[in-house]
């Protein structure tokens, strides 16, 4: 796949979206003083679900990665970086099989050639509260960083079994905020949908209003999540709110069928259904893209 | 299938056990649909990875009290639909009341991440026009 080029109408034909919400949406850093400046990408994998083992959906587990990171790698324009936003692990009961998977998910993103992000889903951390994540990967579950101008923000609505993020959380976002500046571009990161996307499929984050509200007065933010295994894009108000497909395992679309569904694998598409997600950032404060990535 | 049976509040309750996927409930008619109504009281024990009943009939424009146990994890009982939840607590014994007022098919759900097959607790609330 060519991945100089990300124009927005690539971006409209593969992704077969009209009337794109998202168009000028991901935020330039053109107003910003302060940090490096210049275009950049970043690339998102999501819903990887190591130790997944359901051969009828995806008869192909270790490939299906493999593949993935080797398209990454393969990129003509490296991004910055690559940033894994939860589900990195098929859940399990028992805590040692937990940490064995997170090892092993973690030794195989070893092999990606750009600097890479973690935070956790809840088929990690809500078991345990983030425990064995924490151990494994030996950082904070919500934290935020700073990249060309951008202020990323890590939100995590996982590690409490209930889907939130909490009181503390929630003041922390807002003590955070109070520092930026109204032009600042922020771009989320999380791993549940913060608006109610489909409640009746456990798609929202129950206090995520909360944080919408927080972020309403700045004019530039970007949400990017995963955990729903399609992709999907939604407002509210001028917040961008965008699903990347997983890497694992395709889930039926929002409210599609009566429950929540794992499409099965299809022999003549194989992979169909998977894939990751490009993202190009530009100082000009022109435009900025994304990319919907096949895996296969 | 087991079966245990009790009157509460006028309704026939019946706590199934192994393997049910439905019960019904035989209520005398009440001024139903308002809110001081005696309420329809419908026992939903939550556990790993199961609701019993997974399915529960009310009549639309009845009130109803979902009394809620679950042993082992403070499952979630949510009817996104109709804005309806509660966790249940083990231990105790849980009650969220409201009045079923459109029919039609809605999913409920275990909404707190409670182990490996979480996905599976789900049930069906139906609501019948009469
Ligand atoms: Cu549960």
């Amino acid at each position: 796949m060519d991945d100089k080029n990300y124009s927005r109408r690539d971006f409209m034909a593969m992704a077969g979206v009209g009337g794109l919400v998202f168009a000028s949406g991901l935020p330039g850093c053109a107003s910003t003083g302060a940090g490096g400046q210049g275009d950049f990408s970043f690339v998102q994998l999501t819903d990887i679900h190591w130790g997944y083992g359901n051969p009828k959906v995806n008869p192909d587990t270790r490939g299906t990665l493999t593949k993935a990171l080797a398209a990454v790698n393969a990129m003509e324009q490296k991004p910055d970086f690559v940033v894994f936003t939860g589900d990195l692990t098929q859940t399990t009961d028992d805590p040692k099989v937990r940490r064995q998977r997170l090892r092993e998910f973690q030794d195989m993103s070893r092999s990606l050639n750009v600097p890479v992000r973690y935070f956790a889903g809840e088929h990690d951390a809500s078991l345990d509260r983030g425990e064995a994540y924490l151990e494994v990967f030996g950082a904070q579950l919500n934290y935020t960083f700073e990249h060309k101008g951008i202020l990323f923000i890590v939100l995590d609505n996982v590690s409490d079994p209930a889907p939130i993020l909490g009181a503390k959380q929630i003041a922390w976002l807002k003590d955070d905020l109070t520092k930026q500046r109204a032009d600042q571009p922020i771009v989320v990161l999380t791993h549940r949908p913060l608006f109610s996307m489909y409640p009746q499929w456990d798609w929202a984050t129950r206090d995520g209003q909360q944080a919408i509200d927080l972020l309403m007065p700045f004019k530039n933010v970007t949400v990017f999540y995963g955990h729903v295994h399609h992709e999907h894009h939604h407002n509210t108000g001028h917040i961008q709110h965008h699903a990347s497909k997983a890497v694992m395992f395709p889930l039926s679309p929002v409210g599609s069928m009566a429950n929540k569904t794992q499409l099965p694998w299809e022999a003549a598409q194989p992979y169909k259904g998977l894939g990751w997600r490009s993202v190009r950032a530009t100082s000009s404060g022109g435009s900025q893209h994304m990319r919907e990535h096949d895996i296969g | 299938m087991l079966l245990k049976r009790r009157q509460l509040a006028g309704a026939l309750l019946c706590t199934a056990a192994g393997g049910a996927t439905a019960f019904y409930v035989h209520a005398p008619a009440v001024a139903a649909g308002t809110a001081d109504a005696p309420a329809r009281r419908l026992s939903v024990q939550a556990r790993k990875f199961d609701f019993a009943p997974k399915e529960i009939r009310v009549t639309k424009g009845e009130r109803v009290t979902i009394v809620l146990t679950s042993p082992d994890f403070v499952h979630g009982f949510s009817v996104p639909d109709f804005n309806v939840r509660a966790d249940g607590i083990p231990g105790k014994t849980i009650e969220v009341t409201f009045i079923a007022d459109k029919a039609g098919k809605f999913i409920f759900l275990c909404d707190n991440f409670c182990g490996e097959d979480h996905d599976k607790m789900t049930g069906w609330l139906i609501v019948t026009e009469t």
